[in-house]
């Protein structure tokens, strides 16, 4: 397949691993910030491949995994009430709230459907107009454009029975929380790729030049991966500190105006909470006020639940790069995929869940099999 | 996150004030709202995420850093780990050896 | 700027509801033969836990199976939930190395399916009996309140005949022997996917649904030397390896490049964000034998139709017991693991 399968050449990419190799004379610590580049790493044993002077450690990347405990548990309430046909994209389903997740609203009755695209809940609605739709609006920048234009295309179609429950976080927030702590690590970026094909990677200067700390947008097959740490390596060892484009086939400094553009009309920036993270102020979207009559969250009367104190979960500590997956007692025993204790390990994209995939024969800890 | 995979764009068609098109991934064709890459034309490569195109693939700048990376791999003296055709007693015999 | 606070709710997972997971084929469903039925049953020829029971009448080896269909839709390329039926059980009556012989069929029938629907079905079911050889004898019918079903679904149970000398069992694998996969993986699953959503194939993708057992027979004409075959049905290629790396206790390990994917399955499959090697099949099977006699035993298995694309995929370790890992095409090394419930379309 065109631009996927040159890029997972075996030749290109252990030459930029020898390149690597003989860039790197410090040890390094770089940070990716997206959940499928986090899955191509550890599918690809790229860790592996570029050796130990050049740690790589995962960021809070997968929508999935931080969207907060609290909106999971609204949207089993809702999808649990008669008369709604729940639409979720896959991932979601699998995320447990307080009581349950909505697969179990599923198993108990309720109408719960995957989509792979918002636009097939609007169509949805259309088709079952005594019903009331609602689609979960989860995801980074790359995604909110699609989550809005459902919308508006709902208020075009004079739609009175759809809504959005919307939980959206962006990127740059969390890279300056994570700059901010005083405990950061991360000397380097790989800004997510496809989350810069609609934001454009302007917003990344700012951080640059106040943290003088280098990003290099990166793709995500694993000769992309490979090139953008060997640019990272490059300005580490150089001593340099800028915004570089490994993702130029589709990054632009811009990005897609278009997609900016209906992001602005329907969607503003709010405070948001992030699973295992805790509160970021400007982190997230809502919909924005003339859009209300779409908005779940408003048309449904939810209450807020409270939820319980964690006891083992260090995910905070793993979101930021302090400690790797297998550095948690529970990992692989008490914490899995199937009964997860945490954000990292409930979406296949989490960090805990990748390494838990793809690697954890290799952990000296017990695992459940 | 953000599964976005390549594919080219087939066919242009409407849907209302959308603008839809056919691409084509491999072997298999998928509608595809077209909303956010209003210059792209049948033959383009486009990027596409949640049933829209969210970028038009730029070929010549493709093109020009992969025959780059190609010129660096070329450059690669040939690892024995790669030799072999898949499947053979050879490679699977490589594979024991990790 | 606030630190960053280390707040991570613990979620609840209850287990006291069955959910679709559980019949998936992957960990939910051993899960639940551990927990609720091996534990009712108690016997030493479920325990062994094969695809099919075998056991001795007299002198004859007899094998036995059951399987139960609930594909939706009802009809797709390449098949439909009659034939599938069919093939499904045959084929688990061919990986225990037995012929099989009889068929019964209980149809459970949502009140208001439509006579002329059923009948196609019967037809089509009745049709693969006879290419496969098996008389159907007996059977049931229920008819259920609409609503409680999905249209229609079919249970097979098969019975078949073991010949003196073969005994394959999914704890025979020994370390050194070789794995070697029948033909293209996904084609069934993604058939099936491509009817729900509407995917459309410039050459559509048909489900691989056909019977495997005059293979099977051609296999073991070539040779004794095989250990175990599995067909990968629900769960696909993964579930199937670490089944056996479980019960014999070994490690299987494979090679990404040699693993046989069509163009439109791969794309399907890019496309969706699944892994091929969790996609059901319904006419391939899986072999470990051997290692002596493995070239042969692919050369042998070409010659017959559904075997055209056989070859070797990896080989059974005493390393990582338990565990199935694949070298990549980049060289490096992961594990294959059994999904817990089905693969999900992801947008991650």
């Amino acid at each position: 397949m065109r631009y996927i399968d040159e890029y997972r050449d075996p030749k290109i990419a252990q030459a930029l691993v020898d390149r690597i190799h003989a860039q790197v004379t410090k040890p390094w610590v770089l940070m990716e910030i997206c959940g499928g580049q986090t899955h191509t790493l550890m599918r690809y044993g790229i860790d592996e491949l570029i050796g130990e002077k050049v740690e790589l450690v995962h960021g809070p990347g997968c929508p999935v995994c931080v969207t907060p405990i609290e909106i999971v548990d609204k949207a089993v309430e809702i999808a649990s009430r008669p008369g709604v046909i729940f639409v979720s994209y896959g991932d979601m389903l699998r995320v447990p709230g307080t009581r349950c997740d909505l697969f179990r609203v599923k198993a108990e009755g309720g109408d719960v459907r995957i989509a792979y695209s918002p636009m097939e809940a609007v169509k949805i609605a259309q088709n079952n107009p005594t019903r009331q739709v609602v689609f979960f609006g989860i995801g980074f920048e790359t995604t909110a454009p699609a989550n809005a234009m459902a919308v508006w295309r709902a208020r075009e179609l004079g739609l009175t029975n759809f809504s959005e429950l919307v939980s959206h976080v962006l990127v740059p927030p969390a890279i300056r929380l994570l700059l901010n702590s005083p405990s950061n690590r991360v000397q380097g970026f790989i800004a997510p790729g496809h989350v810069c094909t609609i934001m454009g990677y302007w917003e990344y200067k700012a951080l640059v030049d106040e943290f003088h700390v280098p990003i290099v947008v990166g793709g995500f097959e694993p000769v992309d991966l490979l090139e953008a740490i060997s640019m990272l390596a490059a300005q580490l060892e150089e001593g340099r500190a800028e915004v570089e484009n490994q993702y130029a086939r589709t990054v632009s400094f811009e990005g897609n105006r278009a997609a900016q553009r209906i992001v602005e009309q329907v969607f503003e920036v709010a405070d948001r909470k992030w699973r295992g993270i805790g509160a970021i102020p400007m982190s997230g979207l809502r919909l924005r006020p003339e859009f209300a009559a779409f908005d779940a969250e408003k048309i449904f009367d939810v209450e807020a639940m409270e939820a319980p104190e964690p006891a083992e979960c260090i995910s905070a500590q793993v979101l930021q790069g302090l400690k790797k997956p297998v550095d948690c007692p529970a990992f692989g025993t008490r914490c899995s995929p199937e009964r997860p204790l945490g954000a990292p390990m409930v979406s296949t994209e989490g960090a805990c869940a990748a390494y838990y995939q793809y690697r954890r024969h290799a952990a000296s800890l017990v695992c459940v099999q | 996150m953000c599964l976005a995979v390549p594919g080219k764009l087939v066919e242009e068609q409407s849907l209302g004030d959308n603008r839809l098109g056919i691409v084509q991934f491999g072997g298999i064709k998928r509608s595809v709202f077209l909303d956010f890459v209003p210059e792209a034309q049948v033959g383009d490569y486009v990027l596409v995420h949640v049933g829209f195109a969210i970028s038009r693939l730029d070929d010549e700048e493709a093109r020009r850093t992969y025959q780059l990376l190609e010129h660096i791999g070329m450059l690669e003296i040939e690892d024995p780990a790669f030799a072999g055709d898949p499947g053979t007693a050879e490679s699977l015999a490589a594979i024991r050896t990790k | 700027m606030s630190a960053l606070t280390m707040s991570c709710p613990i979620p609840a997972v209850a287990r006291d509801h069955v959910s679709l997971g559980h019949g998936s084929g992957g960990k939910l469903s051993a899960e639940l033969m551990r927990e609720i039925f091996l534990p009712a049953f108690r016997n030493e020829t479920l325990e062994r836990l094969e695809d099919q029971a075998s056991f001795s009448l007299g002198t004859t080896r007899v094998a036995m199976t059951t399987d139960s269909f609930v594909v939706k839709p009802l009809f797709f390329r390449g098949g439909d939930i009659g034939s599938l039926a069919v093939h499904g059980t045959v084929n688990d009556l061919a990986m225990g190395g037995a012929l099989p012989l009889y068929l019964s069929t209980a149809f459970i029938i949502e009140e208001g399916f439509p006579m002329e629907t059923l009948r196609r079905i019967a037809a089509s079911l009745g049709r693969a009996a006879s290419a496969c050889g098996v008389q159907v004898v007996t059977g049931d019918t229920k008819v259920v309140d609409k609503g409680s079903g999905d249209g229609v679904f079919i249970n097979t149970t098969g019975v078949g005949v073991i010949a003196d000398g073969v005994n394959l069992s999914a704890s025979g694998a020994r370390p050194g022997d070789a794995v070697i996969l029948s033909g293209f993986i996904g084609d069934h699953g993604i058939a099936i996917l491509a009817e729900r959503e509407g995917l459309e194939f410039d050459s559509p993708v048909e489900s691989d649904s056909a019977p495997l057992h005059t293979l099977v027979g051609e296999m073991l004409q070539t040779t004794r030397a095989i250990r175990c075959l599995r067909d990968p049905t629900r769960g696909g290629v993964s579930s199937s390896l670490n089944e056996i790396a479980g019960q014999s206790r070994v490690g299987i390990a494979l090679d990404e490049a040699a693993i046989p994917v069509r163009e439109e399955v791969r794309g399907a499959c890019e496309m969706l964000g699944l892994d091929p090697l969790y996609v059901a099949n319904e006419g391939k099977l899986l072999a470990i034998v051997d290692a002596a006699v493995a070239d042969e035993l692919v050369a042998a298995m070409r010659r017959h139709p559904l075997g055209r694309d056989a070859r070797r995929i990896g080989i059974v370790t005493e390393s990582d017991p338990g565990w199935v890992t694949l070298r990549t095409l980049l060289g490096t090394t992961r594990i294959v693991d059994m999904l817990a419930g089905d693969q999900l379309p992801r947008i991650c």
